[in-house]
């Protein structure tokens, strides 16, 4: 064997090694569990915290249908407009926001062209500027409009 | 050179008949464009989009961020809206203004409008992904249900995946300054709830479902309208299908 092979593999044997020993410390438990990442994280994801109640939530306290009855709004969410529920759904005492601005309304009921044939639409500055759009139009029965 | 015949004419029969196996089935061969899932008793995730009943109101975008801590600066979005409008001269014009959130309006005046339209975004969750083949460090996958996520506590914030991803749909979280997408609201999904976005859409236009589930809602949405997806070119085997789509969409 020459002489420089005689220092260079016991080298080479202990730089693999301490690679392997490192590897061995240094990659999770879970990782290649089910392809080339970290298994755990999948469970990571999953224990995010949860903002929107969603409506069946809404549904064990708050009877929609009935204050709703079969109107253009029947079929949205609650928190479409009320925003996230869920602090409120663990304690009641957390109020949800109730939108009054004219801004809020006009996000869908804005005039634009684009949307025009899908729902009614108003020119917000001509439409009795200055008034906010809940002085007449109770938002959870939007066609019962006030005198 | 009669070898090389009988193998053009073989080939050629290949592709006539996967030609002719797309048309006669065209549903199987847009959902299934990549490769079907190896467990088809697992559920495995997609999203539909209706493009038609979309009225740009940015409730997703603005749902989404509250859902998920997305930062609120106009530059973050997990899933945002576009507006389009082709004007008579074929010009197309795209305008997102704060991803949708403070809704939009229409500059174009109506004689000039050929088409107009309202594009929700976000990630499209592909089965051949090319953020997850360029992760160096295996940070971002395919969970086994279909679903892309980030592992931030591996992310190195080295943006490769930014660049690959073909729609956009990726960003640096300016905070964490690691990588930060859509998870199909994956807490909530596995807890039997639906996504932010879908929640709080007011006219339906979204919908999620189960891609191995014959009888289930996306599958339906699939067989009942005539669903694209974006940049089929890349064949990404993305799993956000739209209805309605136009080819100007990119």
């Amino acid at each position: 064997m020459p002489p420089q092979l005689k220092t260079l593999i016991p080298l080479f044997i202990l730089f693999i090694l301490a690679f392997l020993i490192a590897r061995h410390f240094l990659v999770p438990d879970s990782f290649g569990k089910e392809g080339h990442y970290r298994f755990e994280s999948v469970e990571d994801n999953k224990e995010m915290p949860m903002f929107y109640a969603g409506n069946e939530a809404c549904a064990e306290c708050h009877d929609k249908a009935a204050e709703m009855e079969y109107d253009m709004h029947a079929d949205l969410t609650c928190e479409t407009c009320h925003g996230p529920g869920m602090a409120h759904y663990e304690n009641p005492d957390n109020k949800l926001i109730m939108p009054r601005d004219r801004s809020f309304c006009g996000l869908c009921h804005a005039s634009n062209n684009t949307r025009k044939y899908k729902l009614a639409q108003v020119d917000l500055e001509e439409h009795n500027p200055g008034m906010k759009c809940v002085e007449c139009h109770n938002p959870h029965l939007p066609w019962e409009i006030a005198e | 050179m009669k070898h090389s015949r009988r193998k053009f004419l073989k080939k050629a029969a290949a592709g006539g008949s996967l030609l002719a196996v797309g048309i006669a089935n065209p549903f199987n061969a847009i959902i299934f464009a990549s490769e079907k899932p190896e467990d088809p008793s697992k559920p495995w995730w997609g999203y539909g989009i209706d493009i038609e009943k979309c009225i740009g109101c940015g409730r997703c975008a603005n749902a989404c961020k509250l859902e998920n801590n997305v930062s609120k600066e106009p530059f973050y979005f997990r899933t945002w809206v576009e507006q389009y409008t082709i004007k008579n001269d074929g010009e197309v014009k795209v305008e997102s203004p704060n991803g949708g959130i403070d809704g939009f309006t229409q500059t174009v005046p109506e004689e000039d409008i050929f088409k107009s339209f309202f594009v929700p975004k976000m990630c499209n969750h592909c089965y051949k992904s090319p953020c997850v083949q360029v992760c160096p460090v295996g940070a971002t996958y395919e969970s086994p249900d279909g679903v892309v996520l980030v592992d931030k506590d591996y992310c190195l914030g080295c943006r490769y995946c930014v660049q690959a991803c073909p729609y956009g749909c990726r960003y640096i979280d300016p905070i964490e300054k690691v990588v930060d997408k859509c998870t199909f609201c994956y807490h909530r999904i596995i807890k039997g709830k639906t996504t932010a976005c879908i929640e709080v859409c007011p006219t339906n236009a979204r919908l999620m479902g189960d891609l191995n589930d014959k009888s289930g809602e996306l599958y339906t949405f699939l067989k009942n309208h005539n669903c694209l997806v974006l940049k089929p070119h890349l064949n990404t085997g993305c799993k956000l299908y739209y209805n309605e789509l136009n080819a100007e969409v990119s």
